[in-house]
């Protein structure tokens, strides 16, 4: 604790630096109008809203995760779409098939990710597209609910498995 | 060119959120219910979305539009999960093709 004291400060304020900025860009683009008093009103509110929430203690590595932002943006976000497309597509076939081709499935397995936040994001990922949702989240197992067996077949150790994992590093 | 990308956006919006329409009336249980739905909030709403986008422009009007996108891409899985859950902790039973009609296994 006492020797970590000296590195996490740094780290914390980079945080809040970041916090500021993305929050008052925020309230630029929501704004629109650049008057000398709205900007200054935004800039009160901003700092206003960065003392609450460090009151709160939420401006850590889960609350406003800058380590990982950029990566999941540009290679996780984009793969993760295409996912949605192709599974929604998958539950729109079966949704308008006249025989309504579904085998609901029950799956349990155990996540690659160790972190709360990689189980987080494994978990939503899973949950946002179409035909899976996951019920229980705990870092030894995941309870999903899949629309169709072959669904729950790919899910453990799948690739989504694979990338959440490698975003936590 | 941009007037018919975006209104293809919009007809295709439509038309995924009509199917999770109908799957919310066609699906035989609570949990595949929420399946047909997590199409219309997923597919259905990012193409309305997209398209309206595409009608707006380069302007503030569409990064507000990808606001709402984000805040839906975020907020919605976490509310079905929630959803899910609170189901399943309060005993509502999923029906599991396996238990309910073993002879269809392929």
């Amino acid at each position: 604790m006492q020797g970590g004291l000296r590195l996490y400060p740094l780290m914390n304020r980079l945080r809040l630096l970041s916090a500021f900025v993305a929050l008052y860009v925020f309230w630029l683009l929501l704004s629109g109008f650049f008057t000398p008093f709205l900007m200054a009103a935004g800039a009160g509110s901003v700092v206003a809203v960065l003392w609450l929430s460090h009151r709160m203690d939420v401006i850590d590595h889960e609350g406003h995760p800058i380590h990982l932002s950029l990566r999941a943006f540009l290679s996780y976000w984009p793969w993760l779409a295409v996912e949605i497309v192709k599974s929604a597509w998958d539950v729109t076939r079966r949704v308008l098939h006249p025989a309504l081709p579904i085998s609901p499935t029950l799956v349990r397995f155990r996540p690659r990710q160790t972190s709360p936040l990689g189980l987080v994001i494994h978990a939503n990922s899973i949950t946002l597209t179409p035909g899976t949702i996951a019920i229980e989240v705990a870092a030894e197992e995941f309870l999903v609910h899949a629309l169709s067996r072959e669904g729950a077949a790919g899910l453990a150790g799948s690739e989504m498995d694979h990338r959440c994992e490698a975003l936590e590093k | 060119m941009i007037d018919v990308l975006s209104a293809a956006c919009l007809l295709a919006g439509a038309f995924f959120c009509l199917v999770g329409g109908i799957g919310l009336i066609r699906m035989p249980d609570f949990y595949t219910r929420m399946h047909a739905a997590s199409v219309t909030e997923t597919l259905g709403a990012g193409l309305v979305l997209l398209g309206l986008m595409l009608e707006a422009g380069p302007t503030l009007i569409s990064v507000k539009l990808a606001m709402v996108g984000l805040l839906l891409f975020f907020a919605s899985p976490t509310a079905s999960h929630a959803l899910a859950r609170a189901a399943l902790l309060r005993g509502v039973k999923p029906e599991l093709a396996d238990e309910e009609n073993p002879s269809s296994k392929p």
